[in-house]
């Protein structure tokens, strides 16, 4: 492996550390008595309001429709997933430190994998906020309608356009994969057959 | 350039692009002010606005005037709250105004101005307005935007589908938005199905100083919301919106949000004048204040009545009918033809538009649902005229421009939506700025709508305007609705919070203005008519000091003799007789307020001095040059005191006081 799929390598690795302090993704609600916009973040071990007191007011619009609160303590997930990106960031340190493209192969497999699942995971909590009303307490009840925001994209949602999109920890994540694609390719190009110990030719 | 490096700067360019993203943000809503706005709304400067407006004052309790197309405020008239601007509810001569079987209630929630009709059409004699907290309605007379009476409605609670007016102004209306018992008793609160009513009064309105319930209808426990009264074929009707029929009695709004339908009450009120006229309705002993002012004295007095009569739709075949309504309906609006009768479902996903003609043909075929407490449910299909389909959220309140269209205020999804009568299809939409409540347009719920303007009055401000902390004035918007598209010409803030407002060309009501008030016709018993009138006077604890006050000074204007233990009324009379010269009153440690005083006007203000010493009273309106030398000292001896009681200027209070047998 080259250097400089070390250094791209490693650089992923900063780049996903940073992501555990960074909000993964946002939706917005934009509707027109909102002129200061409303909206949460999701980080990785988190949901919070884009200010202060915004997720409490999205809850208290929620009820209108019968939409469960959104208290992040009740979503497990977000105790894993701080640990998943960690994992993810040391690894890239490990892979790099070894230089072993086929572990980079791996890790990148790795990574991808936790990407999907997390999209999946996320997707499927949109649905079950959107689909699962109470209907018995809900007290606008419009026919057929349902709120799941969209994964990535906007959506009409009655008086609310809802905007998901990823927020600064989403797209370091993306760039991260694109740098760990950058480095395997950089590993491959540099060195047609494997090599065995941990020279360079310079 | 080598591959490496090239892959590496493809990177980095990566990188640099997804921070690129954050930069995007949702782009501004796109203005919608046409180019012509600035002179739409412009009215130079010695001109007039072409429409007088008047918006209720809500949480104020008052009314407030503007001008429109100019947005300009032009007065503020006290109507259910005491105003210290001017001493309305503070002066002797004003406080009975706001007497009420509670005892003085000071302030009120004031929700919906209602224009005097003659044949349907506005015509500027009258305005009405309902006070909603204690049920109240009051008449403002409009050549002189003042509060001259006030009927408290009992067997009430919550005047809200109040004080909507027959076409000929025989009647004004208030029905309770809260059931209560019926008469008010100490029941449980969960026997509300048992034990709750709701009352539909109609009070006759075509005579100043004689505002009187006329008869109510006694209704089931149900919420009544809003009104409007029928005309031209449904002339004779009266049509009041309901919601909780579910009659839930806690967390109403998931409790009283169940029903897919609540109701339309269509009351045939020539019908209830039948009833009563035959004696079928009930005398039923309910105390309650009339307040009026006397026109000859000014002074406003009290009249307590004892009893109403009340007419129960069992005892009187056919003077109500429900017409289901989906929804939680709140605004029922007749349009200017009065053949549809068109409600705004608050939770609705469609306008509801009902059909007069269907309504008395569903009734002579008995096509009902059921029947509620005498009251027959006609069934939806056999009234509906048509939906208004995907309207937006939240319809509320409808009016009309008297060219076919109808135009109906959204509260969540925050806009007005302009649809057609008869294809019942939307044809524009504008935003509001922001959470519209009511929308009016001048005469827009009359025969003959001036469809010119139409006013969005918004219940959410926040960045209209500068912004004045937690706190601000509420928002309104100017709609242009001349052409096919209508067009925002103005943002203008209103006080307390407008609920409804009615506009007329201001042709009706400019000319018809008082200047001031004619002295020779002061009847106020305490008038003083010229400086050597003035005098003060004796009785026991009770100390009147009658005084004048012209350009620029009071007479008398130094008083002694009063003592610790005293009370004293000033009774000022403002013996100018000339446009717009009013001059005020207030003294040192008054615990009331100043009082204003119209040119050939008599107030009076009533101060108990706490304790000894001198005490300066002044004009509080500017006057003249020498306003600041407009001013008097009153001396404040103790209790006992042998200072004589002295007013210097006066010759008639030195004569009086050397006859004191003649002092009052």
């Amino acid at each position: 492996m080259s250097r400089a799929s070390r250094v791209l390598l490693l650089l992923a690795s900063a780049l996903l550390a940073l992501m555990l302090a960074a909000p993964l993704w946002r939706i917005q609600l934009i509707a027109p008595q909102y002129p200061e916009g409303l909206g949460m973040k999701i980080s990785a071990n988190t949901v919070r309001g884009q200010r202060e007191h915004d997720l409490d007011n999205i809850n208290e619009l929620n009820h209108y429709i019968g939409m469960k609160r959104i208290e992040p303590e009740s979503i497990p997930e977000l105790h894993i997933i701080p640990y998943a990106i960690a994992a993810l960031a040391a690894a890239a340190v490990l892979v790099a430190l070894i230089g072993r493209r086929e572990l980079l192969s791996v890790w990148l497999g790795a990574f991808a994998t936790v990407a999907v699942i997390g999209l999946i995971d996320f997707w499927h909590w949109e649905y079950d906020y959107g689909h699962h009303l109470d209907l018995e307490h809900a007290i606008i009840k419009v026919p057929g309608m349902s709120y799941q925001p969209p994964l990535i994209g906007s959506k009409q949602l009655l008086n609310f356009t809802a905007v998901s999109v990823p927020d600064v920890g989403g797209v370091l994540a993306g760039v991260a994969f694109l740098l760990g694609v950058a480095a395997l390719v950089l590993a491959y190009r540099s060195e047609p057959r494997p090599v065995a110990d941990w020279s360079e030719p310079q | 350039m080598s591959p490496t490096r090239r892959i590496v700067y493809a990177a980095v360019a990566t990188a640099l692009a997804g921070g690129a993203f954050f930069a995007c943000r949702t782009a501004p809503a796109t203005t919608l002010v046409g180019n012509d706005a600035a002179i739409k709304v412009y009215v130079p400067p010695g001109s007039y606005d072409e429409f007088y407006s008047f918006m209720s004052g809500g949480f104020s309790g008052q009314v407030s005037v503007y001008g429109l197309p100019s947005g300009r405020l032009l007065k503020v008239i006290p109507v259910f709250s005491q105003n210290p601007e001017n001493g309305y509810g503070y002066s002797e001569e004003t406080k009975a105004m706001l007497q009420t079987t509670f005892g003085p209630v000071p302030w009120d929630d004031s929700h919906h101005p209602e224009m005097s009709m003659t044949d349907g059409v506005p015509d500027g004699r009258w305005l009405f307005i309902n006070a909603n907290n204690t049920p109240r309605v009051a008449r403002i007379d409009l050549t002189r935007f003042e509060t001259d009476e006030i009927l408290q409605i009992p067997n009430a609670a919550g005047g809200h589908a109040s004080p909507f007016t027959t076409p000929d102004s025989k009647y004004i209306v208030s029905a309770t938005r809260f059931s209560v018992p019926i008469p008010n008793r100490d029941v449980p609160i969960d026997s509300y199905k048992q034990n709750f009513r709701g009352t539909l009064s109609f009070i006759t309105a075509d005579q100043p100083g004689k505002m009187d319930i006329a008869f109510q209808i006694l209704m089931p426990g149900y919420n009544y919301d809003l009104g409007h009264a029928g005309k031209g074929p449904s002339d004779g009707w009266f049509f009041f919106t309901s919601y909780n029929s579910e009659e839930a009695n806690t967390k109403l709004e998931e409790n009283a949000s169940k029903n897919d339908k609540d109701y339309v009450a269509a009351v045939n009120y020539r019908k209830a004048e039948e009833c009563v006229a035959a004696g079928k309705a009930k005398t039923f002993p309910s105390e309650y204040d009339h307040n009026y002012v006397d026109p000859s004295s000014g002074i406003a007095k009290v009249e307590t009545m004892h009893s109403v009569k009340l007419l129960n739709p069992m005892d009187c075949d056919g003077v109500v009918y429900y017409l289901p309504t989906p929804k939680s309906p709140h605004g029922v609006d007749i349009d200017p033809t009065g053949e549809y009768i068109v409600a705004g479902g608050k939770l609705a996903t469609v306008i509801p538009v009902h059909s007069f003609t269907k309504l008395k043909k569903a009734i002579a075929d008995k096509a009902f649902e059921k029947v509620v407490d005498g009251i027959p449910v006609l069934k939806y299909e056999a009234v509906i005229a048509g939906e208004v389909q995907k309207p937006g959220l939240g319809p509320l309140h409808t009016e009309f421009d008297g060219k076919g269209y109808a135009y109906t205020s959204m509260f969540i999804s925050s806009e007005v939506v302009k649809w057609k009568l008869g294809t019942w299809e939307v044809v524009d939409r504008i935003p509001t700025y922001y959470s519209i409540g009511h929308l009016m347009i001048p005469g827009g719920d009359s025969k003959k709508p001036w469809g010119k303007y139409l006013v969005a009055m918004n219940k959410i401000t926040k960045d209209r305007y500068l912004p004045t902390g937690p706190e601000m004035f509420q928002s309104a918007q100017l709609i242009d609705i001349s052409g096919d598209k209508m067009k925002l010409l103005l943002d203008f803030p209103t006080i307390g919070e407008p609920h409804y407002a009615q506009a007329i060309p201001a042709s009706l009501i400019r000319d018809k203005q008082l200047k001031f008030r004619n002295l020779a016709q002061n009847g106020n018993p305490d008038v003083t008519r010229s400086e050597s009138d003035g005098g003060i006077t004796r009785k026991g604890k009770r100390v009147d000091v009658r005084m004048i006050a012209i350009r620029s000074h009071f007479a008398p204007d130094n008083i002694e003799g009063v003592q610790l233990g005293d009370t004293v009324y000033f009774h000022v009379t403002n013996i100018e007789q000339d446009w717009d010269i009013l001059h005020g009153f207030a003294i040192l440690g008054a615990n009331t307020s100043e009082l204003i005083l119209q040119p050939g006007e008599t107030r009076t203000l009533q101060w108990i001095p706490t304790r000894v010493g001198i005490y300066p009273f002044y004009c509080t309106d500017f006057c003249s040059a020498l306003h600041q030398e407009m001013q008097g000292y009153l001396r404040v001896s103790p209790a006992g005191s042998t200072v004589a009681l002295t007013a210097n200027v006066s010759k008639k209070a030195q004569q009086q006081l050397s006859e004191p047998a003649k002092a009052r």
